[in-house]
């Protein structure tokens, strides 16, 4: 993969909209206020993109839904949300959830 | 406090928690590497964007082909949490410049956020304040810079065996699960999830937007019903 002018110009778009968040109160601060039900969608966001995006990234498999117990992902991927749900440490959660893949991965081989 | 005492007590007060973002920052970097991206420009994400969770979600869309406005909407939707400090900040930062302001918005991230203000709060008066924010926010930019690069260097050499790649659904569980404090925000989670799978085959990776902006307005209705019982 190349890294064109169009994929430069795109992670400049990406950190202005990340600065403009981060500089939005600061900015209008005492001359602007927001509606609660806004405040409170934002609190939602994270929660939602990010869910959206792992289910699939551990279902989906060959162009189709993998929902056998010999997916191994699924398996690690339960095992990763117990942990995070205990300990609330992402670490963690990343070193239990690679050693369950990969243990997997050594038996079935 | 002087602003030199102010900016030293921001850095000790940051470090612990380096502990937790430098690690992260190598495995943005790792993944980045393994997934093909050119190295200057998965390090120029870490410079220009500076937001963990939003590196580790573009990486992986960046190298599927991801048409631009997804890509900065994603970004955007991943990031626009930090719409919440800036309002929780901004009565503490009023007095200062634009420049201050705007330096202090670029390098605002979760880590320092928490860090700095536990302290505003307490010091409620205090001339150079916004330096104790200024020594945490850049020291959590300059190891996440140096974690990013060494990240790139080191993944760029491992195997493609070691599946580096499912590092990410794992950091987002890792992220997701402990926000999930109340039955609106769990509903939110599973619909969005589900709706992610379901409306996959939807193009220019359009999916998990739509599931996403559904199970956010999913999340509010049942907030605000269960705040009127």
């Amino acid at each position: 993969m190349e890294s064109s002018l169009e994929l430069w110009l795109t992670i400049i778009a990406c950190g202005i909209a990340t600065f403009l968040i981060r500089f939005s109160f600061i900015a209008i601060h005492g001359r602007m206020t927001m509606p609660a039900w806004f405040t409170r969608a934002l609190t939602f966001v994270p929660v939602a993109v990010l869910s959206a995006f792992t289910l699939p990234e551990i279902l989906i498999q060959n162009g189709g839904v993998n929902l056998s117990p010999f997916n191994a992902r699924l398996l690690a991927g339960i095992v990763a949300g117990f942990v995070a749900w205990r300990t609330k440490n992402v670490l963690a959660t990343i070193v239990v959830g690679m050693l369950i893949l990969w243990g997997l991965h050594f038996f079935v081989h | 406090m002087t602003p030199r005492s102010e900016f030293f007590a921001g850095v000790r007060a940051e470090l612990p928690l380096i502990v937790g973002v430098a690690p992260f920052g190598f495995i943005y970097g790792a993944l980045a590497a393994q997934l093909g991206l050119p190295a200057s420009l998965a390090q120029a994400m870490s410079l220009v964007i500076f937001g963990g969770a939003s590196q580790f979600i573009a990486a992986p869309l960046i190298v599927a082909g991801t048409p631009a406005l997804i890509l900065v909407l994603t970004v955007f939707a991943v990031n626009l949490r930090h719409a919440l400090y800036s309002a929780s900040l901004a009565p503490y930062l009023e007095k200062l410049s634009v420049g201050w302001k705007m330096l202090l918005a670029y390098l605002l991230t979760d880590e320092a956020y928490a860090v700095a203000i536990a302290h505003l709060q307490k010091q409620t008066d205090g001339p150079n304040r916004h330096w104790f924010l200024f020594g945490a926010e850049s020291t959590l930019w300059i190891f996440w810079q140096l974690s990013t690069a060494l990240g790139i260097f080191i993944g760029a050499q491992t195997p493609s065996e070691w599946a580096l790649d499912f590092v990410l659904p794992l950091t987002f569980i890792g992220l997701v699960i402990p926000m999930l404090r109340t039955r609106a925000f769990i509903a939110c989670a599973l619909a969005a999830a589900v709706g992610g799978v379901i409306a996959f085959g939807l193009p220019y990776k359009l999916g998990y937007i739509v599931a996403a902006m559904a199970a956010i307005a999913l999340g509010l209705t049942l907030e605000m019903r269960a705040n009127k019982t």
